[in-house]
């Protein structure tokens, strides 16, 4: 029965400095992954830039990252860019973004519930007046209140799983509540670490059900440094990144030894802000 | 400022044609042009003829037909459908071989043309084209297996290799313990791949059929392709029973 299926939302979060293949393949594979489950159904994939205040160590201006993000998924039906985090002038904690997004999905479809209840009694009468129409009766129509509502995953790699360890990186109640409350789908290669990084944290292991771990069986190690130091060093980009954004990149000379020190001595955003709360220091473990 | 012009020759069955195909070309031109030896002027993809044995392998047409719409936005590199056409299967030297008597043509008859010309004009862009025009080297681009195979003696006499090999492999220390090889090794290029990308061909088939997304691993406009000529399940058991022809390429990363 599909209306029983629980609809997800993929909400990635990170710099995409810049966007590369392998961000685009982590959609793919984690939509597949749901969709094989048969209980689940992506209906949107958000792609969300961090905001410049983060302040990491080769970042470069938000609107570079979010318009090459938004030229990469052109193409695609159901993965898009929202630029809500990239405006705000402080770094904002992944946990906002999600509730952010879980709030905007929550209102959404309660305007869309009221649109859909209103029609319900006129869809009957017109179904007794002319019987051979075959307008099919949506069932979600019938009662609009039961409907779940979509959630919101984070989708990431084990790179982000296993930065939750990191000192005064991330605060454990927002650990606590994206995992209790959201959801975790983190693609990684076969034989990694991202099981026995749950296993060692009570919390994470606590939520373990709302924590999907999606196998990768091609390697795909086209990381945004990477790609950034081939073209420092004048290499080819081609087939790691989409054509239109290493064009992109190619036009406006993005990325040099000069904008690789961005930032460079300055501590990033979480960091900063985790040191003066007393709460951060709590373990993961 | 003389640099040897290079074309780059792969051979496999492009069963599809991948990024990771595509990257190949990439690499191995990066490596040769930071040697400030060569300068690779071309670059060309030789799908291997449909009586191939292999299982999973649809019509060459097909894998041509690909091949041209993945490098439709490449600028340097075609693919040559010569071999898929023969009636049987062709040794690697036999396609190398064919190439390179092409591109000796093609280089006898652009010496013929400049030599009728006022020796001050120059033709258009390329280095080494306004003096007298250079007689290409060709080299086969392949994976480090490739260096396995005993038949290897007149590719690496005569035309030469670039080999691309994973992080964490080495094939240099394969090279040294080998006579053969380490005769020629001024003509055997190591070029390590950093980006660990490996898309096998096998593995898109397998997805293709159980109906998962190989998007951002092999381009839109062969996806697009694919979807209209289906591969199945059928097509991947199509060649079983067949006896494999000789080893080319098994396992390497142009498969």
């Amino acid at each position: 029965d599909p209306d029983r299926k629980t609809e997800v939302v993929l909400l990635a979060c990170g710099s995409f400095n810049p966007i590369t293949n392998m961000h685009l393949r982590l959609f793919e594979l984690a939509r597949d992954y749901f969709h094989e489950t048969g209980k689940y159904k992506v209906i949107k994939g958000i792609i969300s830039p961090v905001g410049d205040a983060y302040k990491k160590k080769g970042l470069i201006s938000a609107n570079h990252r979010v318009t090459m993000a938004k030229l990469a998924t052109k193409n695609s039906d159901w993965v898009e860019v929202d630029d809500w985090e990239s405006c705000q002038s402080e770094w904002l904690e992944t946990l906002k973004v999600l509730r952010y997004h879980h709030q905007k999905l929550l209102s959404a479809d309660v305007t869309n519930s009221l649109q859909d209840a209103v029609p319900i009694t006129k869809l009957g009468r017109k179904r007794k007046q002319e019987p051979n129409r075959h307008e099919p009766i949506k069932k979600k129509n019938q009662s609009p209140v039961l409907k779940s509502v979509p959630q919101v995953k984070l989708l990431c790699g084990s790179d982000m799983l296993e930065s939750f360890g990191i000192p005064n990186l991330w605060k454990l109640e927002d650990i606590t509540e994206i995992v209790e409350k959201h959801g975790l789908v983190c693609i990684s290669r076969a034989g990694n670490n991202a099981q026995k990084f749950i296993y060692e944290s009570d919390v994470l292991w606590r939520h373990k059900n709302n924590i999907h771990l999606v196998e990768e069986w091609i390697p795909n190690d086209i990381s945004s440094t990477r790609i950034r130091r081939a073209l420092r060093r004048g290499q080819s980009i081609r087939y790691l990144v989409p054509d239109v954004v290493r064009v992109y990149i190619e036009q406006h000379r993005l990325y040099s030894p000069e904008s690789e020190d961005r930032n460079a001595g300055v501590v990033l955003a979480p960091l900063q802000r985790n040191a003066t709360d007393p709460r951060s220091s709590q373990a993961l473990n | 400022r003389s640099r040897i012009p290079v074309i780059l020759l792969a051979c496999g069955s492009f069963n599809p044609t991948t990024n990771m195909h595509m990257r190949l070309f990439e690499l191995a031109r990066d490596h040769l042009h930071q040697t400030g030896q060569y300068q690779v002027i071309e670059g060309i993809m030789s799908p291997v003829s449909d009586n191939y044995g292999k299982k999973g392998l649809v019509s060459a047409r097909h894998w041509v037909a690909m091949a041209k719409l993945a490098l439709e936005t490449s600028d340097w590199i075609r693919v040559d459908a010569w071999e898929s056409e023969q009636d049987t299967w062709t040794e690697t030297v036999k396609v190398l071989r064919h190439h390179y008597n092409e591109a000796l043509r093609a280089f006898q008859s652009k010496k013929a043309f400049t030599r009728n010309k006022h020796p001050t004009e120059s033709s258009t862009g390329n280095s080494f084209s306004c003096q007298q025009p250079v007689l290409p080297e060709l080299k086969l681009l392949c994976g480090a297996d490739f260096l396995l195979i005993f038949y290897i003696k007149e590719i690496v006499e005569k035309f030469g290799l670039v080999c691309i090999s994973r992080a964490g492999s080495d094939p240099s220390q394969f090279i040294q313990q080998s006579d053969l090889l380490s005769k020629f090794q001024h003509n055997i290029f190591l070029v390590r791949e950093w980006i660990q990308n490996e898309i096998s061909a096998t593995w898109i088939r397998s997805a293709l059929s159980r109906g998962l997304s190989v998007k951002y691993l092999v381009p839109d406009s062969v996806i697009a392709y694919i979807a209209q000529h289906v591969y199945t399940a059928e097509s991947e058991h199509r060649k079983k029973g067949h006896l494999l022809h000789p080893l080319r390429l098994q396992n390497t990363t142009i498969n």
